[in-house]
């Protein structure tokens, strides 16, 4: 396990050695000549392409931090704001990149990554190759190297004759060791080392969160003023109606009720119809509103409800030791609703397995089908909805749904319970 | 026949005890509460409570973890819950106990008073009285490859019949047919669903609930 951790970090720490020299390297003379360019104009087009390559290889980086080191960077980058065509508007992206801090942050990073980051990168693996060197001039590879060269250095340790050839071997045995033992945690340090400049600055976080809190509650108003519309409009065509037609059944009875009691007799049947359809209405629509069950029990027994509701087979599995906020309960509600509704509408899945539990922090819900998969967030099924929707939480939706199933959808909603 | 109500919204308790009065039931306690209730079945052990599942204080299913609890402590008080909702979930939990006596149906239901009043001795009697809507959820889901799927229409009309508390002969009346027609297509019903034919309403509602909790 050690050992191949081990190798692993090696292998890894030198792709990162070479790729990354290449491509600082490169990037890096690359943004240097463009910036220069603008003055003559043609780095106004290149400098964007460029930074462009900056910021995919930077954000490689992070991936591979989280991946490789359990290292989570956050990306710094600001959405870009609408711009204008043309020459005027790839003037206005370049000098919008320019003032950005966060490009030369990424630049400094470049310099750090083909220096420090290079070789904090490579010592895992140097120390694991060192072993094996060291037994291969013990064996005797020392002799001719040694009649070629006088003497021979490996690391700290002058090669002249057998003893020392031993020595080497020693020395780099124990390298290969503390390599073994300090691979892993050396790759982890590259990535430390690169955290300070890859993240964002406390400012531009702060800038960041400011931007999010706005999109999300953008999107909560525009949610919940579409769902009032939608009452309004329910109610109108509904209920309402059905009142409307009662009170005309019963002014026509009251009328009829002397003249022709059978008639009136049938008005009221059709009346009382109409006041049942009415309350079915109603329950429908409080249903979509607020689900009873929810209210009355909580959020376990309220999707255990719904999944008996199901036409498929659904095995729930709820761990909550306690209730979360009302507002949270219901985002998290519809959001198990909506993704068992697109499971049994477009997934052709028999079974859905429900998993909902509270941990770190947070309301983890996990939706499983054995359905074809093939969904995805941006496919239109509701689920860009139910993002919006949990995003006025900070709550987060991850859809995994490769093509052949199964899918799988997670929802994560930071709550306390109580 | 002494009764029990409870039931919060003062409308509707005054139309169930002017209703269950015009038909002759004794009506013991009308309370509107949790409490109420709880020391009303205590103190006045009736022949049928009718109860709504929401009550105060709490406003949630108050009213259904009553009258659970006072089945546990009477095992098979006759309890008819009525909701504005119905739910396979409360339903399941009313029936676990298996021992009847329990009706659970919409509050629209109380608008056809012969039906209602029907339903209320049922359950005072020791059968069930479930709403037809918890019986067509039943029966809508997941019947594609199971054994619920095999079912002809009219097997399917007789056995929501059958789920709802209804007895041979109240189902042959229903669907004019004779009763050895309902008796037949239940036997063919739980051949299908294999499960043991009984006479009883009440093990018949319980077995159909206990099937299709097993899928």
């Amino acid at each position: 396990m050690r050992v191949r951790d081990a190798l692993l970090a090696g292998a890894r720490g030198l792709w990162l050695a070479v790729f990354g020299i290449v491509g600082s390297v490169v990037l890096f003379t690359l943004t240097v000549v463009s910036i220069g360019f603008i003055l003559l104009g043609i780095g106004v087009l290149t400098t964007p392409v460029v930074l462009g390559a900056v910021r995919a290889f930077a954000g490689l980086r992070r991936v591979q931090a989280a991946e490789w080191a359990g290292v989570r960077i956050p990306t710094p980058y600001r959405r870009p704001a609408a711009r204008r065509g043309g020459v005027v508007g790839q003037v206005e992206l370049c000098s919008a990149l320019l003032k950005d801090k966060a490009t030369w942050r990424d630049v400094q990073w470049l310099l750090m990554d083909m220096t420090i980051g290079a070789v904090l990168a490579l010592l895992p693996a140097a120390m694991l190759v060192y072993a094996p060197w060291g037994v291969v001039l013990a064996c005797g590879v020392w002799q001719p190297l040694v009649r070629a060269e006088g003497t021979f250095w490996f690391l700290f340790v002058p090669v002249t004759g057998q003893g020392t050839a031993f020595l080497a071997a020693a020395t780099g045995l124990a390298l290969g060791a503390v390599g073994l033992f300090t691979g892993p945690a050396l790759l982890r340090a590259h990535f430390l080392l690169a955290e300070p400049l890859l993240r964002p600055s406390r400012e531009r976080e702060l800038a960041l969160r400011v931007d999010h809190l706005t999109e999300s509650r953008h999107d909560a108003v525009d949610d919940s003023a579409a769902a009032l519309r939608r009452i309004e409009r329910d109610l109108h065509d509904g209920a309402q109606a059905r009142l409307v037609a009662m009170g005309m059944s019963l002014g026509t009875i009251e009328a009829l009720v002397e003249k022709d009691p059978a008639q009136a007799k049938r008005l009221l049947a059709a009346a009382r119809a109409d006041s049942a359809e009415a309350l079915t209405e109603l329950r429908d629509l409080v249903r979509g509103i607020h689900p009873p069950v929810l209210a009355e029990r909580g959020l376990a027994d309220a999707v255990r409800a719904l999944a008996l509701r199901m036409p498929l087979t659904v095995e729930v599995d709820v761990e909550l030791p306690g209730r979360a906020a009302e507002p949270v309960e219901s985002a998290a509600y519809f959001a198990v609703s909506e993704v068992l509704t697109n499971a049994s509408k477009h997934s052709g899945a028999e079974r859905v397995w429900i998993d909902a539990h509270h941990a770190e922090g947070a309301l983890r819900i996990a939706v499983t089908d054995n359905g074809r998969g093939g969904a995805s967030i941006a496919g239109g099924t509701g689920l860009l909805g139910i993002e919006r929707r949990l995003g006025a939480f900070d709550g987060v939706l991850a859809v995994s749904s490769p093509a052949g199933g199964p899918t799988m959808v997670t929802i994560e909603i930071p709550c306390a319970l109580r | 026949m002494r009764v029990v109500i409870a039931e919060d919204l003062f409308l509707l308790r005054d139309g169930l005890v002017r209703m269950l009065e015009a038909y002759g039931f004794e009506i013991v306690a009308a309370v509107d509460s949790g409490p109420g209730l709880a020391r009303a079945l205590a103190e006045s052990k009736p022949d049928v409570a009718v109860v709504d599942v929401r009550l105060p204080p709490s406003f949630t299913d108050e009213g259904l973890q009553c009258a659970l609890a006072a089945r546990r402590e009477t095992p098979g008080l006759p309890v008819l819950v009525l909701s504005q909702h119905v739910e396979q979930l409360y339903a399941r939990e009313l029936l676990a106990d298996g021992s009847g006596g329990i009706g659970y149906l919409l509050k629209d239901r109380v608008f056809d008073a012969d039906q209602f009043v029907d339903a209320v001795r049922r359950v005072a009697a020791g059968g069930t009285a479930m709403d037809p809507q918890v019986i067509s959820q039943l029966l809508t889901r997941r019947s594609r490859d199971e054994p619920l799927g095999q079912l002809t229409p009219r097997e399917r009309e007789v056995m929501e019949l059958v789920a709802q508390g209804r007895s041979n002969a109240a189902i042959a009346t229903r669907l004019l047919v004779t009763e050895r027609a309902v008796a037949k297509h239940t036997s063919n019903i739980f051949a299908k669903l294999a499960l043991p034919p009984s006479d009883d309403d009440n093990r018949r509602v319980l077995a159909v609930l206990a099937y299709l909790d097993r899928g």
